[in-house]
């Protein structure tokens, strides 16, 4: 081993500032973003080019490409809108138009929110209640429990525009066959998230209430429910974003008359495509802004209760 | 085994070479990463040649709380066909610079060589084979294929895979169970699965990270045997890492005591123990004259934490 | 000594009140003991079963005459309820008595029928004790407690089958609101060639088109993102929103962009499906702990081999976890998308021109249709599972 003398040093790594900041992922995201609008402006143009050549030659109109490209985002009716055309739809009709009228995004969206919120939070309630009978009535778990596990894999928005017009031809309009299904959507997911949470506890947890001979009551509020939260809060955020699903879809077969579903199928008759992509917009919004809430709420909750911020 | 591990070796050879290094840390630290000469130490045989060269070595982590000085100054030579053990209380950098040696961490200061090559290198070379702290055994994949993992890795064909699995599986006293999946084993079974798996890359160096750390005593005790065993019978040069006094005194031809804050070397001991031994020499007055000293070395290093 | 089960006791007060009342009346009151011996078999075997089920202590010994005192209960009153559409209450839209005699009111439905009542309500009470007493059961062998994993929801499944169809017949609820389970069953067996057709323009085209295409680009494309960190980090946190959106509501945009016939339906299966899977395995593909990494490090194995022999193989829960997810979407997506325009077959269109004619049986028997389809996927999809992550703590035995 007289070769086993050689030295390799090593220098010290310690990124700077600009390199960190590039790293980050605030940085990724916006780029990624950014990537995803240009490419979304090229489709445009892809898209829309036929129709373009098609409508300019009927018109006896020669463009060079800048113009041209700048036609195929301006188009009235374009396969593909460009994304400040559906910023300015999503703007006018949330600003420019009173919030009363049959074309404000407002209006439709607060119908959809509105559907949505009484169906999520009946939805989260039942769900809970369920979770508890499962848990604590053996029979149920080993009968009702298979059902819901099962039901989960059953595309139940299929129902949802017989529940519309069935309710309807009782005489249930309005807000309440939508919230019907926004209900059902959201339950699933709570009742299969709580179950799980409420039997989390380890068995020596379990055990350790057993020895203060804790009754039924006292384990379920000091062990089982704390335990189950961080389950509730998870299957919460899934449930938020079926229960807008539901209200969407629910809102398809009534004729189209108001919120956001009525607004897309309304859309695709006339061939609107930019106000379908301003309501597509607005219901992201609404399940990001939803989801965001349910989350924010869970980590106060988890604050309040001392846990470590994650 | 390679040819190479056909260099002299055996009981008398070994404790001979084995001994604390005479350099203090300092010294080497003054040298800064200059080249500097390996065989200080006189030796009245000549020495094995030198398998890991550490000198003056220092790693320092980036966290959000600062800079936390894992390694600091390190030096350390390890002879082929050693024993090296690795002590000292938790965060004193033991296993950082077993990782270091294995390519899993890369130093901030200071210079090491593995086979005569950079730790990269040799990890390409699959100079080492490394047993975790964990298992760490596929669960996909059963106790046979599990072995040949590396072998499949390194492009051996399926003959010479198959060999190794089953001289290796014999080593570790595990044939019979190459079907069998790992949870179906015994935590120490597990284990012995994964010093097979490291032993049939056929390296010359283990480097081992705590692997009994989680076993009970009763089997920690016999895998210690069949190790020590092991090594008599291949002469591998072996580091492990271990918190365990009397581990590490039983095992080892040479215990390094490391302190933590930073982690720097407190002390080398030379183990005077014959090569050949069996549990009932943890009796002896010699083995606890050994482990009076290391823990003399210990508490020096659980002191920084008053 | 255990108290006695409150169950068993109202059971046989009810039993009572059944022989007490009667069971219908339409043109002519009808008592039980009027039915001869059939009446008289049902009066013991649901008596005798109760009292057998009194005491906790023979709770074993009373699952069989739970079982067929229950059952012989059911089957009476399943049979006797074609008797029934002749007392069926004004408040809902039943046919009048044939006598022409006036709607009777609610009150007047009930006591005249109380015996009925009083028989459905034993029975009930039978099996809902069997119910609970089978899930005591603690069965001997694998192949036991299989059997009654299966036999507690499929008995507790054929009961709330039982509750709908007497509940629909018994009180005469209008077909076009909730039609009972006979006659949807009778709908699917009139109409099996219609119900394949849409079956195979929705599932068998769509659904499974969509359904490849989404997890497979999914797929792909998280193992492209995988290589690349810096698109990894902004794709993943942009994935997860994507997944919460109301993806669906690109369905009309695709029927614009594709026409339409199945493969507009297909491409919104393919984009609802693509982003599970792909944050999914992106997940997954983060699965493997670190030791396991660091030892194919310790191997210097290339990329792609730490990818197939140890990434890929740890991210397969995740994988099949973002397929199961898939398969209820794919078939939600295919079916909500035909509502948006579809030629004349399919589920999505079936449902909602049944809908708008109220022919709300044929609606039922598409859900069932769907419900099945979408079970016996994700079934399959579980099997494959169990095949290749038989490894998994979920599933050693």
């Amino acid at each position: 081993m007289t070769a086993g003398t050689e030295i390799f040093a090593y220098a010290p790594k310690r990124p700077n500032i600009l390199v960190r900041f590039l790293n980050s992922s605030f940085v990724a995201i916006l780029v990624v973003a950014a990537a995803i609008v240009a490419i979304w402006y090229v489709g445009a143009v892809a898209l829309n080019a036929t129709a373009q050549n098609f409508a300019d030659e009927r018109a006896g109109v020669t463009r060079d490409w800048p113009d041209f490209v700048k036609a195929t985002w301006s188009q009235d009716k374009p396969r593909l809108p460009a994304p400040h055309q559906v910023a300015e739809e999503v703007y006018n009709t949330t600003f420019l138009v009173p919030p009363t009228a049959k074309r404000s995004l407002v209006y439709h969206g607060w119908i959809t929110l509105s559907s949505t919120l009484v169906g999520f939070v009946i939805g989260t309630l039942l769900g809970i209640g369920l979770a508890i009978l499962i848990v604590h009535v053996p029979s149920l778990d080993r009968s009702l429990m298979p059902w819901i596990v099962s039901s989960q894999t059953i595309p139940i928005l299929a129902i949802a525009p017989m529940v519309i017009v069935v309710l309807a031809a009782v005489g249930v309009v309005g807000l309440l066959p939508k919230a019907v299904i926004s209900t059902y959507l959201s339950f699933f997911p709570v009742t299969v998230g709580m179950v799980k949470g409420l039997r989390s506890p380890e068995p020596m947890h379990l055990d350790l209430m057993r020895t203060y001979n804790a009754s039924r009551w006292q384990t379920f509020w000091k062990l089982r429910w704390p335990s189950a939260l961080p389950f509730l809060f998870v299957s919460m955020k899934v449930a938020v974003a079926a229960a807008l699903v539901g209200a969407i879809v629910g809102e398809m077969p009534t004729g189209a008359v108001a919120g956001l579903g009525a607004r897309l199928l309304t859309g695709s008759y006339y061939g609107q495509t930019i106000q379908i992509w301003a309501a597509l917009f607005a219901a992201a919004l609404m399940a990001a802004v939803l989801v965001g809430i349910v989350g924010l709420v869970g980590r106060l909750v988890f604050r309040h209760m001392g846990a470590r911020p994650a | 085994m390679t040819d190479e591990a056909a260099a002299p070796r055996g009981a008398g050879i070994l404790r001979a070479i084995a001994q604390k290094r005479s350099t203090p840390p300092l010294a080497a630290a003054a040298a800064g990463g200059a080249v500097v000469p390996v065989e200080r130490a006189p030796a009245p045989v000549p020495p094995a040649p030198v398998v890991i060269d550490v000198r003056n070595l220092s790693l320092t982590f980036m966290t959000n709380d600062g800079p936390v000085d894992a390694l600091s100054g390190i030096d350390l030579s390890v002879h082929r066909g050693e024993f090296i053990s690795l002590i000292g209380p938790s965060g004193c950098g033991k296993t950082t610079l077993l990782r270091v040696i294995a390519d899993l961490e890369q130093p901030t200061a200071g210079s090491i060589s593995v086979n005569g090559v950079t730790p990269e290198e040799a990890r390409r070379n699959r100079g080492y084979g490394y047993v975790f702290q964990a298992a760490a055994l596929y669960p996909w994949r059963n106790v046979a294929r599990n072995v040949a993992l590396p072998l499949e890795i390194m492009g051996i064909d399926k003959a010479e895979r198959d060999r190794r699995v089953a001289e290796n599986l014999a080593h570790v006293n595990l044939t019979g169970f190459e079907r069998k999946f790992p949870w179906q084993l015994s935590g120490g079974m597990q284990q012995r699965v994964s010093i097979a798996r490291a032993l049939a890359v056929e390296p010359d160096l283990l480097l081992m990270d705590e692997p009994f750390g989680a076993l009970d005593e009763i089997v920690r005790d016999r895998l210690n045997q069949q190790l020590l065993e092991l090594w008599a019978k291949t002469g591998k040069t072996v580091i492990f890492v271990t918190h365990s006094l009397p581990e590490a005194v039983f095992l080892s031809t040479r215990i390094v005591v490391m302190t933590p804050r930073p982690g720097k070397v407190h002390d080398v001991i030379t183990s005077d123990l014959p090569r050949e031994r069996d549990l009932d020499i943890r009796e002896t007055p010699e083995f606890l004259k050994i482990a009076a000293r290391v823990r003399d070395g210990l508490r020096a290093g659980h002191s920084y934490e008053d | 000594m255990s108290r006695p089960s409150w169950q068993a006791l109202l059971a046989l007060v009810a039993v009572v009140a059944a022989v007490a009342l009667p069971l219908a009346d339409g043109r002519s009151t009808i008592f039980l003991v009027d039915d001869g011996l059939a009446g008289f078999l049902v009066v013991w075997t649901v008596g005798l079963a109760a009292i057998f089920a009194v005491w906790p202590a023979g709770r074993e010994a009373s699952i069989e005459a739970l079982f067929i005192g229950a059952h012989a209960g059911a089957a009476y009153i399943y049979l006797f309820l074609p008797r029934f559409a002749a007392a069926a209450p004004a408040w809902t839209f039943g046919q009048r008595p044939a006598d022409g005699s006036g709607p009777v009111g609610f009150g007047t439905f009930l006591a005249d029928t109380a015996g009925f009542w009083g028989l459905f309500l034993a029975v009930w009470l039978l099996a809902w004790l069997l119910v609970t007493r089978l899930s005591l059961l603690r069965a001997g062998g694998r192949l036991g407690s299989l059997l009654l994993r299966i036999l507690v929801p499929a008995l507790f499944g054929i009961w709330l089958l039982f509750l709908w169809e007497v509940v629909t017949r018994a009180l005469g609820v209008p077909p076009v609101l909730l039609p009972p389970p006979s006659a949807i069953g009778a709908r699917i067996a009139a109409s099996l060639p219609t119900l394949w057709a849409d079956f195979r323009q929705t599932f068998l085209k769509a659904v499974i088109a969509g359904f490849a295409i989404g997890s497979g680009a999914g797929f792909l494309f998280a193992l492209l993102v995988d290589r690349i960190p810096f698109l990894k980090r902004g794709l993943l946190p942009i994935g997860n929103l994507v997944s919460a959106l109301p993806i669906i509501g690109i369905a009309p945009i695709m029927v614009m962009w594709f026409g339409f016939d199945w493969p507009s339906k297909a491409a919104v299966v393919a984009i609802m499906t693509f982003f599970p899977m792909l944050v999914n395995t992106l997940a997954g593909l983060d699965a493997a702990d670190r030791i396991q990494r660091d030892l194919m490090r310790t191997y210097a194995a290339s990329h792609g081999q730490t990818l197939f022999k140890l990434r890929l193989p740890a991210a397969l829960p995740f994988i099949f976890n973002g397929l199961k997810i898939n398969t209820t979407l794919a078939l939600i997506g295919a079916i909500v998308a035909e509502f948006f325009g579809t030629p004349i077959v399919g589920m999505g269109f079936r449902i909602s021109t049944e809908v708008g004619r109220m022919s709300i049986d044929m609606v039922w028997a598409e859900i069932a249709v769907a419900a099945l389809a979408g079970s016996v996927f994700y079934g399959v999809m579980a099997l494959i599972e169990r095949a290749c992550t038989f490894w998994h703590p979920s599933f050693r035995t």
